[in-house]
Protein backbone atom coordinates (compact mmCIF):
# COMPACT_ATOMS: atom_id res chain seq x y z
CA UNK A 1 0.00 0.00 0.00
CA UNK A 2 3.20 2.37 0.85
CA UNK A 3 4.43 2.55 -2.95
CA UNK A 4 0.80 3.18 -4.13
CA UNK A 5 0.12 5.79 -1.85
CA UNK A 6 3.75 7.38 -2.51
CA UNK A 7 2.73 6.88 -6.07
CA UNK A 8 -0.37 9.20 -5.46
CA UNK A 9 1.46 12.01 -3.29
CA UNK A 10 4.02 12.35 -6.55
CA UNK A 11 1.07 12.65 -8.60
CA UNK A 12 -0.80 15.33 -6.70
CA UNK A 13 2.72 17.03 -6.89
CA UNK A 14 3.04 16.67 -10.50
CA UNK A 15 -0.15 17.13 -11.53
CA UNK A 16 -2.17 19.76 -9.02
CA UNK A 17 0.23 21.64 -7.46
CA UNK A 18 2.99 22.20 -10.68
CA UNK A 19 -0.39 23.57 -12.09
CA UNK A 20 -1.13 26.46 -9.69
CA UNK A 21 1.10 28.91 -11.50
CA UNK A 22 -0.70 28.40 -14.60
CA UNK A 23 -4.17 28.20 -12.98
CA UNK A 24 -3.12 31.55 -11.50
CA UNK A 25 -1.69 33.30 -14.20
CA UNK A 26 -5.09 32.12 -16.76
CA UNK A 27 -7.82 33.11 -14.03
CA UNK A 28 -5.98 36.60 -13.46
CA UNK A 29 -6.54 37.78 -17.11
CA UNK A 30 -9.74 36.01 -17.55
CA UNK A 31 -10.88 37.79 -14.23
CA UNK A 32 -9.96 41.09 -15.73
CA UNK A 33 -10.98 40.87 -19.16
CA UNK A 34 -14.42 39.55 -18.29
CA UNK A 35 -14.67 42.83 -16.41
CA UNK A 36 -13.65 45.14 -19.32
CA UNK A 37 -16.37 43.27 -21.41
CA UNK A 38 -18.60 43.40 -19.43
CA UNK A 39 -18.48 47.46 -18.34
CA UNK A 40 -17.71 48.10 -22.39
CA UNK A 41 -21.39 46.26 -22.82
CA UNK A 42 -23.20 47.87 -20.22
CA UNK A 43 -23.23 51.24 -21.51
CA UNK A 44 -27.03 52.22 -20.75
CA UNK A 45 -27.61 54.38 -17.69
CA UNK A 46 -30.75 52.65 -16.50
CA UNK A 47 -27.91 49.67 -16.17
CA UNK A 48 -26.67 49.73 -12.39
CA UNK A 49 -23.27 49.45 -12.56
CA UNK A 50 -22.59 46.85 -9.53
CA UNK A 51 -24.32 44.42 -12.61
CA UNK A 52 -20.66 44.62 -13.86
CA UNK A 53 -19.34 42.82 -10.81
CA UNK A 54 -22.05 39.87 -11.03
CA UNK A 55 -21.52 39.32 -14.28
CA UNK A 56 -17.83 38.86 -13.91
CA UNK A 57 -18.71 36.92 -10.62
CA UNK A 58 -21.13 34.51 -12.25
CA UNK A 59 -19.02 33.94 -15.66
CA UNK A 60 -16.20 32.79 -13.32
CA UNK A 61 -17.72 30.84 -11.12
CA UNK A 62 -19.98 28.86 -13.63
CA UNK A 63 -18.16 29.05 -16.88
CA UNK A 64 -14.68 29.77 -16.92
CA UNK A 65 -13.11 28.11 -13.63
CA UNK A 66 -14.50 25.20 -14.46
CA UNK A 67 -14.26 24.93 -18.76
CA UNK A 68 -11.65 27.04 -19.31
CA UNK A 69 -9.42 25.70 -16.91
CA UNK A 70 -10.58 22.46 -17.80
CA UNK A 71 -9.84 23.05 -21.56
CA UNK A 72 -5.92 24.21 -19.94
CA UNK A 73 -5.64 21.78 -17.89
CA UNK A 74 -6.24 19.11 -20.68
CA UNK A 75 -3.56 20.48 -22.52
CA UNK A 76 -0.94 20.86 -19.87
CA UNK A 77 -2.06 17.45 -17.62
CA UNK A 78 -3.17 15.08 -20.67
CA UNK A 79 -0.25 15.64 -23.18
CA UNK A 80 1.72 15.10 -19.80
CA UNK A 81 -0.12 11.63 -18.95
CA UNK A 82 -0.46 10.84 -22.72
CA UNK A 83 3.23 11.01 -23.20
CA UNK A 84 4.70 9.86 -20.14
CA UNK A 85 3.31 6.83 -20.05
CA UNK A 86 3.48 6.41 -24.00
CA UNK A 87 7.49 6.60 -23.53
CA UNK A 88 7.36 4.09 -20.29
CA UNK A 89 5.24 1.47 -23.04
CA UNK A 90 7.67 2.09 -25.93
CA UNK A 91 10.82 1.55 -23.75
CA UNK A 92 9.31 -1.38 -22.44
CA UNK A 93 9.12 0.22 -18.72
CA UNK A 94 5.44 -0.80 -18.18
CA UNK A 95 6.30 -4.63 -19.20
CA UNK A 96 8.88 -4.53 -16.53
CA UNK A 97 6.24 -3.58 -13.85
CA UNK A 98 3.93 -6.34 -15.18
CA UNK A 99 7.22 -8.95 -15.30
CA UNK A 100 7.67 -8.07 -11.51
CA UNK A 101 4.15 -9.00 -10.87
CA UNK A 102 3.07 -5.81 -10.53
CA UNK A 103 -0.57 -4.18 -12.21
CA UNK A 104 0.67 -1.62 -14.31
CA UNK A 105 -2.59 0.12 -15.04
CA UNK A 106 -2.92 -0.21 -11.20
CA UNK A 107 0.35 1.35 -10.18
CA UNK A 108 0.64 3.99 -12.77
CA UNK A 109 -2.84 4.73 -13.76
CA UNK A 110 -5.10 4.85 -10.55
CA UNK A 111 -2.91 7.36 -8.59
CA UNK A 112 -3.05 9.75 -11.55
CA UNK A 113 -6.98 9.74 -11.85
CA UNK A 114 -7.27 9.90 -8.23
CA UNK A 115 -4.60 12.74 -7.70
CA UNK A 116 -6.58 14.93 -10.13
CA UNK A 117 -10.14 14.06 -9.36
CA UNK A 118 -8.83 15.02 -5.54
CA UNK A 119 -7.01 18.11 -6.20
CA UNK A 120 -8.67 19.75 -9.41
CA UNK A 121 -11.68 21.01 -7.25
CA UNK A 122 -8.94 23.10 -5.38
CA UNK A 123 -7.59 24.43 -8.84
CA UNK A 124 -11.18 25.15 -9.45
CA UNK A 125 -11.44 27.21 -6.45
CA UNK A 126 -8.39 28.91 -7.05
CA UNK A 127 -9.47 30.12 -9.95
CA UNK A 128 -12.54 31.84 -9.07
CA UNK A 129 -10.53 33.34 -5.91
CA UNK A 130 -8.26 35.02 -8.20
CA UNK A 131 -10.68 35.20 -11.22
CA UNK A 132 -13.13 37.48 -9.31
CA UNK A 133 -9.53 39.14 -8.20
CA UNK A 134 -8.65 39.67 -11.25
CA UNK A 135 -11.45 41.92 -12.01
CA UNK A 136 -11.64 44.00 -8.99
CA UNK A 137 -7.95 45.02 -9.90
CA UNK A 138 -9.55 46.03 -13.06
CA UNK A 139 -11.98 47.78 -10.62
CA UNK A 140 -9.42 49.48 -9.25
CA UNK A 141 -7.04 50.50 -11.96
CA UNK A 142 -9.33 51.26 -14.76
CA UNK A 143 -12.64 53.73 -14.75
CA UNK A 144 -14.88 50.66 -16.24
CA UNK A 145 -16.34 50.27 -12.77
CA UNK A 146 -15.82 52.01 -8.70
CA UNK A 147 -13.96 48.90 -6.61
CA UNK A 148 -16.97 49.89 -4.31
CA UNK A 149 -19.78 48.91 -7.19
CA UNK A 150 -17.86 45.76 -8.46
CA UNK A 151 -17.92 44.90 -4.42
CA UNK A 152 -21.33 45.23 -3.97
CA UNK A 153 -21.76 43.55 -7.35
CA UNK A 154 -20.02 39.75 -6.32
CA UNK A 155 -21.95 40.21 -3.07
CA UNK A 156 -25.41 40.69 -5.09
CA UNK A 157 -27.60 37.71 -6.18
CA UNK A 158 -25.41 35.00 -4.88
CA UNK A 159 -26.32 31.49 -5.33
CA UNK A 160 -24.01 29.40 -3.75
CA UNK A 161 -25.59 26.29 -5.61
CA UNK A 162 -23.37 27.48 -8.32
CA UNK A 163 -19.95 26.89 -6.67
CA UNK A 164 -21.44 23.36 -6.18
CA UNK A 165 -22.16 22.99 -9.80
CA UNK A 166 -19.08 24.21 -11.03
CA UNK A 167 -17.04 21.93 -8.54
CA UNK A 168 -19.35 18.87 -9.92
CA UNK A 169 -17.96 20.01 -13.54
CA UNK A 170 -14.20 19.81 -12.31
CA UNK A 171 -14.85 16.64 -11.07
CA UNK A 172 -15.63 15.04 -14.16
CA UNK A 173 -13.40 17.02 -16.28
CA UNK A 174 -10.59 15.62 -14.09
CA UNK A 175 -12.15 12.19 -14.46
CA UNK A 176 -11.92 12.22 -18.55
CA UNK A 177 -8.66 14.22 -18.88
CA UNK A 178 -6.66 11.59 -16.97
CA UNK A 179 -8.73 8.50 -18.27
CA UNK A 180 -9.02 10.05 -22.04
CA UNK A 181 -5.08 10.13 -21.71
CA UNK A 182 -3.85 7.31 -19.52
CA UNK A 183 -5.71 5.33 -22.09
CA UNK A 184 -3.72 6.98 -25.11
CA UNK A 185 -0.58 6.75 -23.53
CA UNK A 186 -1.42 3.26 -22.07
CA UNK A 187 -1.82 1.82 -25.09
CA UNK A 188 0.65 3.14 -27.61
CA UNK A 189 2.41 0.84 -30.12
CA UNK A 190 5.58 1.93 -32.10
CA UNK A 191 8.05 5.03 -31.31
CA UNK A 192 8.54 8.65 -30.68
CA UNK A 193 6.14 9.23 -33.42
CA UNK A 194 3.29 7.59 -31.99
CA UNK A 195 3.45 8.76 -28.49
CA UNK A 196 3.84 12.16 -29.87
CA UNK A 197 0.20 11.42 -31.86
CA UNK A 198 -0.93 10.10 -28.34
CA UNK A 199 -0.51 13.15 -26.51
CA UNK A 200 -2.03 15.25 -29.72
CA UNK A 201 -5.11 12.73 -29.21
CA UNK A 202 -4.97 12.71 -25.77
CA UNK A 203 -5.68 16.87 -25.50
CA UNK A 204 -8.35 16.47 -28.64
CA UNK A 205 -10.48 14.02 -27.30
CA UNK A 206 -10.57 15.15 -23.61
CA UNK A 207 -10.84 18.56 -24.92
CA UNK A 208 -14.36 17.76 -27.05
CA UNK A 209 -15.85 15.47 -24.10
CA UNK A 210 -15.20 18.52 -21.89
CA UNK A 211 -17.03 20.60 -24.27
CA UNK A 212 -19.59 17.65 -24.55
CA UNK A 213 -19.86 17.32 -21.31
CA UNK A 214 -19.95 20.60 -19.94
CA UNK A 215 -23.38 20.88 -22.43
CA UNK A 216 -25.14 17.75 -20.76
CA UNK A 217 -24.15 19.00 -17.27
CA UNK A 218 -25.23 22.40 -17.86
CA UNK A 219 -28.59 21.27 -18.90
CA UNK A 220 -28.98 18.66 -16.34
CA UNK A 221 -27.90 20.69 -13.67
CA UNK A 222 -29.11 24.14 -14.36
CA UNK A 223 -31.77 23.61 -17.36
CA UNK B 1 13.82 -25.61 -14.95
CA UNK B 2 11.63 -24.31 -17.30
CA UNK B 3 9.92 -26.86 -20.32
CA UNK B 4 8.59 -25.38 -23.19
CA UNK B 5 5.82 -27.65 -25.09
CA UNK B 6 5.02 -27.03 -29.04
CA UNK B 7 3.98 -23.34 -28.46
CA UNK B 8 2.12 -21.45 -31.41
CA UNK B 9 1.81 -17.80 -31.37
CA UNK B 10 0.31 -16.03 -34.44
CA UNK B 11 -0.14 -12.04 -34.84
CA UNK B 12 -2.89 -11.80 -37.22
CA UNK B 13 -2.32 -14.16 -40.10
CA UNK B 14 1.58 -13.74 -39.10
CA UNK B 15 2.40 -16.91 -37.78
CA UNK B 16 5.22 -16.29 -35.68
CA UNK B 17 6.32 -19.34 -33.26
CA UNK B 18 5.49 -22.67 -35.45
CA UNK B 19 5.55 -25.34 -32.68
CA UNK B 20 8.67 -25.03 -30.67
CA UNK B 21 9.60 -27.19 -27.74
CA UNK B 22 13.13 -27.35 -25.51
CA UNK B 23 13.67 -27.23 -21.79
CA UNK B 24 16.06 -24.69 -20.12
CA UNK B 25 17.80 -26.44 -17.54
CA UNK B 26 18.73 -24.98 -14.23
CA UNK B 27 22.22 -23.49 -13.25
CA UNK B 28 23.28 -22.97 -16.85
CA UNK B 29 23.05 -20.20 -19.15
CA UNK B 30 20.64 -21.04 -22.14
CA UNK B 31 20.99 -18.90 -25.38
CA UNK B 32 18.39 -18.15 -27.65
CA UNK B 33 19.79 -17.49 -31.12
CA UNK B 34 19.18 -16.54 -34.25
CA UNK B 35 18.66 -13.55 -37.14
CA UNK B 36 16.73 -10.91 -36.55
CA UNK B 37 12.85 -11.41 -37.17
CA UNK B 38 13.26 -14.86 -36.59
CA UNK B 39 10.99 -14.91 -33.66
CA UNK B 40 13.54 -14.87 -30.51
CA UNK B 41 12.12 -11.81 -29.04
CA UNK B 42 8.57 -13.16 -29.19
CA UNK B 43 9.49 -16.97 -28.07
CA UNK B 44 11.06 -14.86 -24.59
CA UNK B 45 7.82 -13.19 -24.03
CA UNK B 46 5.72 -15.97 -24.36
CA UNK B 47 8.01 -17.26 -22.09
CA UNK B 48 7.37 -15.13 -19.79
CA UNK B 49 3.33 -14.41 -20.59
CA UNK B 50 3.78 -10.79 -22.20
CA UNK B 51 2.87 -12.84 -25.08
CA UNK B 52 -0.23 -15.22 -24.48
CA UNK B 53 0.68 -18.12 -26.34
CA UNK B 54 -2.19 -19.91 -28.87
CA UNK B 55 -1.34 -23.39 -28.36
CA UNK B 56 1.62 -25.28 -26.22
CA UNK B 57 2.34 -24.98 -22.32
CA UNK B 58 5.27 -23.48 -20.54
CA UNK B 59 6.15 -25.31 -17.27
CA UNK B 60 7.86 -23.68 -14.59
CA UNK B 61 9.63 -26.32 -12.70
CA UNK B 62 6.34 -28.48 -13.34
CA UNK B 63 3.88 -25.22 -12.82
CA UNK B 64 1.85 -24.68 -15.53
CA UNK B 65 2.31 -21.40 -16.78
CA UNK B 66 0.86 -20.37 -19.79
CA UNK B 67 -3.14 -20.45 -19.55
CA UNK B 68 -3.53 -19.85 -15.99
CA UNK B 69 -5.17 -17.47 -14.27
CA UNK B 70 -3.67 -13.92 -13.35
CA UNK B 71 -2.80 -14.57 -9.53
CA UNK B 72 -1.13 -17.47 -10.03
CA UNK B 73 1.03 -16.32 -12.83
CA UNK B 74 1.63 -13.33 -10.94
CA UNK B 75 3.24 -15.49 -8.06
CA UNK B 76 5.36 -17.07 -10.60
CA UNK B 77 6.64 -13.74 -12.15
CA UNK B 78 7.99 -13.13 -8.49
CA UNK B 79 10.40 -15.27 -8.85
CA UNK B 80 11.38 -13.73 -12.55
CA UNK B 81 13.59 -11.17 -13.11
CA UNK B 82 14.04 -9.56 -16.85
CA UNK B 83 16.93 -7.59 -17.79
CA UNK B 84 15.16 -5.79 -20.99
CA UNK B 85 17.05 -4.86 -24.33
CA UNK B 86 17.20 -0.95 -23.31
CA UNK B 87 17.14 -1.73 -19.88
CA UNK B 88 13.76 -0.39 -19.16
CA UNK B 89 14.94 1.59 -16.20
CA UNK B 90 12.58 3.91 -14.78
CA UNK B 91 13.49 7.43 -15.89
CA UNK B 92 12.02 9.01 -12.93
CA UNK B 93 13.93 6.90 -10.17
CA UNK B 94 17.48 7.18 -8.97
CA UNK B 95 19.61 4.29 -9.76
CA UNK B 96 19.02 3.20 -5.94
CA UNK B 97 15.54 3.69 -6.10
CA UNK B 98 15.11 1.51 -9.19
CA UNK B 99 17.12 -1.24 -7.62
CA UNK B 100 15.21 -1.06 -4.48
CA UNK B 101 11.68 -0.85 -6.73
CA UNK B 102 10.91 -4.77 -6.11
CA UNK B 103 11.85 -4.93 -2.85
CA UNK B 104 9.66 -1.64 -2.04
CA UNK B 105 6.87 -3.81 -3.95
CA UNK B 106 7.14 -7.17 -2.60
CA UNK B 107 9.33 -7.60 0.70
CA UNK B 108 8.47 -6.98 4.41
CA UNK B 109 11.72 -5.62 4.07
CA UNK B 110 12.48 -1.98 6.41
CA UNK B 111 13.73 0.85 4.19
CA UNK B 112 17.15 0.44 5.78
CA UNK B 113 16.91 -3.29 4.64
CA UNK B 114 15.78 -2.58 1.10
CA UNK B 115 18.80 0.29 0.88
CA UNK B 116 21.01 -2.55 2.03
CA UNK B 117 20.24 -5.21 -0.25
CA UNK B 118 19.93 -2.78 -3.35
CA UNK B 119 23.79 -1.31 -2.13
CA UNK B 120 24.41 -5.03 -2.44
CA UNK B 121 22.75 -5.61 -6.25
CA UNK B 122 24.79 -2.84 -7.13
CA UNK B 123 28.65 -3.80 -5.69
CA UNK B 124 27.41 -7.78 -7.49
CA UNK B 125 26.91 -5.76 -10.82
CA UNK B 126 30.45 -3.54 -9.99
CA UNK B 127 28.76 -0.62 -10.13
CA UNK B 128 29.53 1.68 -6.80
CA UNK B 129 29.03 5.28 -6.22
CA UNK B 130 25.86 5.76 -9.58
CA UNK B 131 23.28 5.34 -6.43
CA UNK B 132 22.15 8.94 -6.81
CA UNK B 133 22.18 9.77 -10.45
CA UNK B 134 19.13 8.95 -12.80
CA UNK B 135 19.01 6.29 -15.51
CA UNK B 136 19.53 9.29 -18.30
CA UNK B 137 23.08 10.60 -16.67
CA UNK B 138 24.68 7.13 -16.92
CA UNK B 139 26.09 5.58 -19.60
CA UNK B 140 24.81 2.64 -21.63
CA UNK B 141 26.79 -0.42 -20.58
CA UNK B 142 25.80 1.33 -16.64
CA UNK B 143 22.05 1.11 -17.33
CA UNK B 144 22.46 -2.66 -18.23
CA UNK B 145 23.91 -3.47 -14.90
CA UNK B 146 21.56 -1.33 -12.83
CA UNK B 147 18.94 -3.33 -14.89
CA UNK B 148 20.71 -6.72 -13.93
CA UNK B 149 21.29 -5.43 -10.12
CA UNK B 150 17.30 -4.46 -10.22
CA UNK B 151 16.49 -7.88 -11.45
CA UNK B 152 18.38 -10.06 -9.11
CA UNK B 153 17.28 -7.80 -6.02
CA UNK B 154 14.43 -10.29 -5.19
CA UNK B 155 16.51 -13.46 -5.67
CA UNK B 156 14.67 -15.05 -8.70
CA UNK B 157 14.86 -18.23 -9.65
CA UNK B 158 14.63 -17.58 -13.44
CA UNK B 159 16.76 -15.05 -15.05
CA UNK B 160 16.23 -13.67 -18.04
CA UNK B 161 17.71 -11.26 -20.48
CA UNK B 162 16.68 -9.89 -24.18
CA UNK B 163 19.63 -9.07 -25.83
CA UNK B 164 21.60 -7.80 -22.72
CA UNK B 165 24.85 -6.25 -25.48
CA UNK B 166 22.96 -4.65 -27.47
CA UNK B 167 24.39 -1.58 -28.27
CA UNK B 168 27.90 -2.02 -26.06
CA UNK B 169 31.06 -2.44 -27.63
CA UNK B 170 32.85 -6.02 -27.62
CA UNK B 171 34.84 -5.31 -24.16
CA UNK B 172 31.81 -4.23 -22.26
CA UNK B 173 29.55 -7.27 -23.58
CA UNK B 174 32.06 -9.52 -22.41
CA UNK B 175 31.84 -8.05 -18.89
CA UNK B 176 28.19 -8.19 -19.13
CA UNK B 177 27.53 -11.73 -20.43
CA UNK B 178 30.17 -13.07 -17.41
CA UNK B 179 28.14 -11.06 -14.60
CA UNK B 180 25.26 -12.56 -16.16
CA UNK B 181 27.02 -15.81 -15.51
CA UNK B 182 28.63 -15.30 -12.38
CA UNK B 183 25.32 -14.26 -10.87
CA UNK B 184 23.47 -16.85 -12.38
CA UNK B 185 26.01 -19.83 -11.04
CA UNK B 186 26.28 -17.86 -7.46
CA UNK B 187 22.37 -17.90 -6.79
CA UNK B 188 21.47 -21.09 -9.15
CA UNK B 189 19.47 -19.47 -11.51
CA UNK B 190 17.48 -20.67 -14.57
CA UNK B 191 18.86 -18.25 -17.01
CA UNK B 192 17.64 -17.45 -20.56
CA UNK B 193 19.01 -15.42 -22.77
CA UNK B 194 18.42 -14.15 -26.15
CA UNK B 195 20.95 -12.70 -28.45
CA UNK B 196 22.81 -12.64 -31.52
CA UNK B 197 26.13 -11.55 -30.14
CA UNK B 198 28.60 -14.66 -31.20
CA UNK B 199 30.95 -13.68 -28.89
CA UNK B 200 28.48 -14.12 -26.39
CA UNK B 201 27.73 -17.40 -27.70
CA UNK B 202 31.10 -18.78 -27.47
CA UNK B 203 31.37 -17.03 -23.89
CA UNK B 204 28.51 -18.24 -22.16
CA UNK B 205 26.87 -20.83 -23.60
CA UNK B 206 25.94 -23.66 -21.93
CA UNK B 207 23.43 -24.67 -24.04
CA UNK B 208 22.07 -22.87 -27.34
CA UNK B 209 18.81 -23.53 -29.00
CA UNK B 210 18.55 -21.60 -32.33
CA UNK B 211 15.49 -20.44 -33.96
CA UNK B 212 14.76 -20.01 -37.79
CA UNK B 213 11.57 -19.06 -39.06
CA UNK B 214 9.72 -19.62 -35.68
CA UNK B 215 10.95 -23.16 -35.43
CA UNK B 216 14.07 -24.89 -33.53
CA UNK B 217 16.69 -25.69 -35.86
CA UNK B 218 19.53 -26.76 -33.66
CA UNK B 219 20.57 -26.94 -30.12
CA UNK B 220 23.66 -27.98 -28.02
CA UNK B 221 26.48 -26.93 -26.43
CA UNK B 222 29.06 -23.71 -27.60
CA UNK B 223 32.03 -26.97 -28.35
CA UNK B 224 29.19 -28.07 -30.87
CA UNK B 225 27.88 -25.09 -32.38
CA UNK B 226 31.21 -24.73 -34.55
CA UNK B 227 31.04 -28.04 -35.96
CA UNK B 228 27.16 -28.42 -36.60
CA UNK B 229 26.62 -28.96 -40.29
CA UNK B 230 23.28 -27.73 -40.34
CA UNK B 231 23.06 -25.18 -42.95
CA UNK B 232 20.57 -22.72 -41.74
CA UNK B 233 22.81 -22.14 -38.60
CA UNK B 234 26.12 -22.17 -40.48
CA UNK B 235 24.96 -19.60 -42.42
CA UNK B 236 24.04 -17.97 -39.12
CA UNK B 237 27.50 -18.08 -37.65
CA UNK B 238 29.37 -17.63 -40.73
CA UNK B 239 28.02 -15.11 -41.98
CA UNK B 240 31.29 -13.71 -43.19
CA UNK B 241 32.82 -15.38 -46.36
CA UNK B 242 36.35 -15.16 -44.95
CA UNK B 243 35.33 -17.15 -41.99
CA UNK B 244 33.52 -19.15 -43.82
CA UNK B 245 36.87 -20.10 -45.80
CA UNK B 246 38.84 -20.13 -42.41
CA UNK B 247 36.86 -22.43 -41.01
CA UNK B 248 37.10 -24.62 -44.69
CA UNK B 249 40.64 -24.74 -44.12
CA UNK B 250 40.94 -25.37 -40.31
Amino acid sequence: MKPYFRQIIKEIYKIGISSIGIVIIISVFMGAVITLQTAYNFTSAIIPRYLIGVGARDSMLLEFSSTMVGLILAGKVGSNIASELGTMRVTEQIDALEIMGINSAGYLILPKIIAIVFFNPFLCMISMFVGIGGGYAIALFTESVTPENFILGIRAFFIPFYITYSIIKTILFAFIIASVSAYQGYFVKGGAIEVGKASTRAVVYSSILILLFNLILTNLLLG
Amino acid sequence: MIEVKNIHKSFGDNHVLKGISTIFERGKINLIIGKSGSGKTVFLKSIIGLHEIDKGEILYDNRTFSGTKTKFKKTIRKELGMVFQGGALFDSETVERNVMFPLEMFSDMSFEEQRERANFCLKKVNLLNANHLFPSEISGGMQKRVAIARAISLNPKYLFCDEPNSGLDPATSIVIDNLIKDISEEFDMTTIINTHDMNSVVEIGDKITYIHEGQKWWEGSNNDIFSSENKELNDFVFVSKKMKLMMKRK
